[in-house]
């Protein structure tokens, strides 16, 4: 009875997707805004059920089903950002499936079984549950991204997405397998105490395997050729709700493999991880200034963020892996502002492809060209936003670890980074309007959600000591 | 002299290698997939020398009896035209085939390196099993992994429900009538009663054109 206890809020999910998914069949076409709105609140009622089970933040991990479970503080930060941050998605799009006519319940449903998987990579502490939770994840993302099945751009991205995943899984496994043989065991916790006396060329083989597939589903250089794509050809909802919990769920499996299972054998993949970060840091960033579409720029924005979290975790500290903690749910919070945004811009019929249609947003509606700002400023490090703060931990942890170099490198990437960021910013308060029409204020819940998001990037980026003290805290306590 | 196991293996072993390239490399899509039947036989028959008899089976039963033959239907079905798709294939051939084989290499060398004596790999102790196979996996699928078992349930809906969500579309073009909706019909929604102008009777000149209808009067005919 306690094994169940510890993973109610999965149960809670499953029974309400599993609930949503037969339901919404009896709903009409014209109300599915229930089912959706179902939805949402289900995720919610999840995160009170994952905040009410929670301990205190330093209390011991606590495993549940021989092992395969662990309940620790960091499963319960990653679980609650996770499900507030599908949430915030979903809210966010609404109008936009209406408009796109992808309001149907299985949306709804795909994006809570794909919750409930980044939920099992979260709590994951053997080697199988990571990878369940993985494909779980990974096999609703595939879907979602291929549900507008007659435009050809989705499609396209659709199959890109499920052949490189697919041979990304088999990296993973294959490295898990060479693990396997070498440590004979797939609990994580076991792996990490016969990390000393194992075969080291054999445990690096594997490692290099699990941190490409790792990388893979990170959207990180040289395994980045998917993003772009599915980014730009996946509806821009698809788009919203890819770039925000499931890049969390990214961290929690780099955070679940790296930092509880392999943190001993450190010697053995630090290298890699830090070429993989620096190479995210400096093409992204290169790569992103030359893009027009502005899915396609935010795409190589998130290849480029992504690189600067695996900085943190290339250190190989416990303040590496709390900052890369702390990035991971910065960049989803800003990220959230800024696909929001385009998302409630569309439903508004403003399409947003390249970026030249946010031309004089300004004159249209200053409210929604002040958000934009914000999400750029912060995906850009500019104080006093969050993202200023995420960049600043982990450069600090990069210097504490003695690793000065790296981060002059991905200072002079992010300076170089901030052109394309300012571009858009400069061309939303500059650039003349194209068209006149005034855009109406937000005064939807959608816009009024989106309005709290950003004004949340800015607080929070004004006092960030709590949040970075809990992700602190938590990361401290698991690996002590 | 080796053993007759380890004998056995390197023949099954050679067999699945070359089976496994020959689905990639054959011209025909059928044959490419009855390669993959034979690669999943020599595999199972691996499983077997490891006396993992219940997987071997599982093996034959699941992926060749079921999914390679469904498999086979949809490649008789699909008109792929492979020559024109290998076209492309082999303009990347040279530079696949010579990072393949660096990778390859590279991977030998440092496994052969690795894996000298048998005490290098840890791997899992043979665990002695009372009776069948099968029961202690099942025992154990169904104590120690129920959570995983779940969770792979869990990715087999998710895979029926995308399946159903990306394939599924209602056939519009096909006329059916709904009894219900039609028994539900209300008077409203058939018959609309417009109160017109009454006009004046006047007369009618036979010489004179009939006027054309006017707008009311086709609107009453609705």
């Amino acid at each position: 009875m306690k094994d169940i206890a510890l993973v109610l809020p999965e149960i809670v999910l499953l029974t309400l997707a599993c609930a949503l998914l037969v339901g919404d069949l009896f709903v009409s076409r014209e109300a599915k805004g229930r089912t959706y709105a179902l939805g949402i609140a289900s995720l919610f009622l999840t995160v009170i059920c994952v905040l009410s089970l929670a301990g205190p933040l330093d209390a011991p991990a606590q495993m549940a089903f021989a092992q395969l479970v662990v309940l620790d503080g960091v499963s319960t930060v990653l679980k609650a950002v996770m499900l507030v941050a599908s949430a915030l998605a979903l809210i966010y799009s609404w109008d936009y499936l209406v408009k796109h006519r992808l309001d149907n319940g299985e949306f709804v449903a795909l994006a809570l079984f794909s919750t409930l998987g980044m939920m099992v990579i979260a709590s994951a502490a053997n080697l199988l549950t990571a990878y369940l939770g993985l494909e779980l994840l990974s096999l609703s993302m595939y879907a979602l991204v291929a549900l507008k099945r007659d435009d050809r751009l989705a499609t396209e991205a659709a199959m890109k997405y499920f052949v490189l995943g697919a041979l990304a899984s088999g990296l993973l496994l294959f490295g898990v397998s060479i693990i396997y043989g070498a440590t004979g065991s797939l609990d994580l916790a076991t792996i990490s105490k016969s990390m000393a006396t194992v075969n080291r060329i054999a445990l690096a083989f594997g490692l290099i395997f699990i941190a490409a597939g790792v990388a893979f589903k990170l959207g990180v250089v040289p395994f980045h050729m998917w993003v772009p794509d599915v980014y730009q050809g996946a509806p821009t909802a698809v788009t919203l709700f890819l770039s925000a919990a499931p890049k969390i769920a990214a961290f929690a499996l780099a955070y679940r493999l790296f930092g509880e299972g392999f943190l001993a054998g450190v010697d053995e993949w630090r290298v890699v991880v830090a070429v993989i970060a620096l190479l995210s840091v400096v093409f992204g960033n290169l790569i992103a200034i030359a893009q027009t579409d502005i899915k396609r720029m935010l795409a190589y924005s998130a290849v480029a963020n992504m690189g600067f979290l695996l900085l943190g975790i290339s250190t190989g500290t416990v303040d590496g892996f709390a900052a890369a903690f702390f990035y991971a749910v910065a960049y989803a919070i800003s990220g959230l502002v800024a696909f929001g945004l385009l998302v409630v811009l569309s439903a508004r019929g403003q399409e947003v492809e390249r970026i030249e249609d946010l031309s004089g947003l300004n004159e249209r509606s200053p409210w929604l060209a002040l958000i934009l700002l914000i999400s750029m400023f912060s995906l850009a490090g500019i104080p006093p936003t969050l993202g200023f703060w995420a960049k600043l931990t982990i450069l600090e942890s990069l210097v504490d670890a003695g690793l000065t170099w790296m981060a002059v490198v991905a200072v002079v990437a992010s300076l170089i980074g901030a052109f394309y960021y300012l571009r858009v910013v400069k061309v939303a308060y500059f650039n003349p309007a194209t068209s006149q029409d005034v855009l109406p204020a937000a005064n939807d819940s959608a816009g009024a959600v989106l309005s709290i998001n950003a004004i949340a990037v800015i607080v929070l980026g004004m006092m960030p000591t709590a949040l970075v003290g809990v992700c602190a805290k938590a990361v401290l306590t698991a690996l002590r | 002299m080796p053993e007759l196991a380890t004998l056995v293996f390197y023949v099954f072993s050679a067999i699945l290698i070359l089976a496994s390239a020959a689905v990639i490399s054959v011209r025909n899509p059928v044959h490419a997939a009855l390669f993959l039947v034979l690669a999943f036989f020599s595999a199972a028959a691996l499983w077997m020398l490891l006396k993992a008899e219940f997987l071997a089976i599982a093996l034959v039963l699941v992926y060749v009896g079921a999914v390679m033959v469904l498999f086979l239907f949809v490649v008789m079905m699909l008109d792929i035209n492979v020559e024109e798709m290998r076209k492309q294939f082999r303009s990347y051939l040279p530079v696949g085939l010579l990072v393949g084989a660096a990778v390859a290499i590279e991977m030998l060398l440092v496994l052969s390196l690795a894996f000298t004596k048998k005490s290098d790999s840890a791997g899992a102790q043979g665990i002695v099993v009372d009776g069948s196979n099968t029961k202690a996996l099942g025992i154990e699928l169904f104590t120690r992994y129920i959570y995983a078992v779940e969770i792979a349930g869990v990715l087999l809906l998710v895979a029926i429900v995308a399946a159903i969500a990306l394939t599924l579309r209602p056939r519009r073009e096909t006329k059916y009538q709904n009894p219900a909706e039609q028994v539900r019909v209300e008077r409203d929604q058939r018959l609309r009663i417009l109160k017109l102008a009454a006009e004046q009777p006047t007369a009618v000149r036979l010489d004179a054109p009939a006027a054309p209808p006017s707008e009311s009067s086709n609107e009453g005919r609705t």
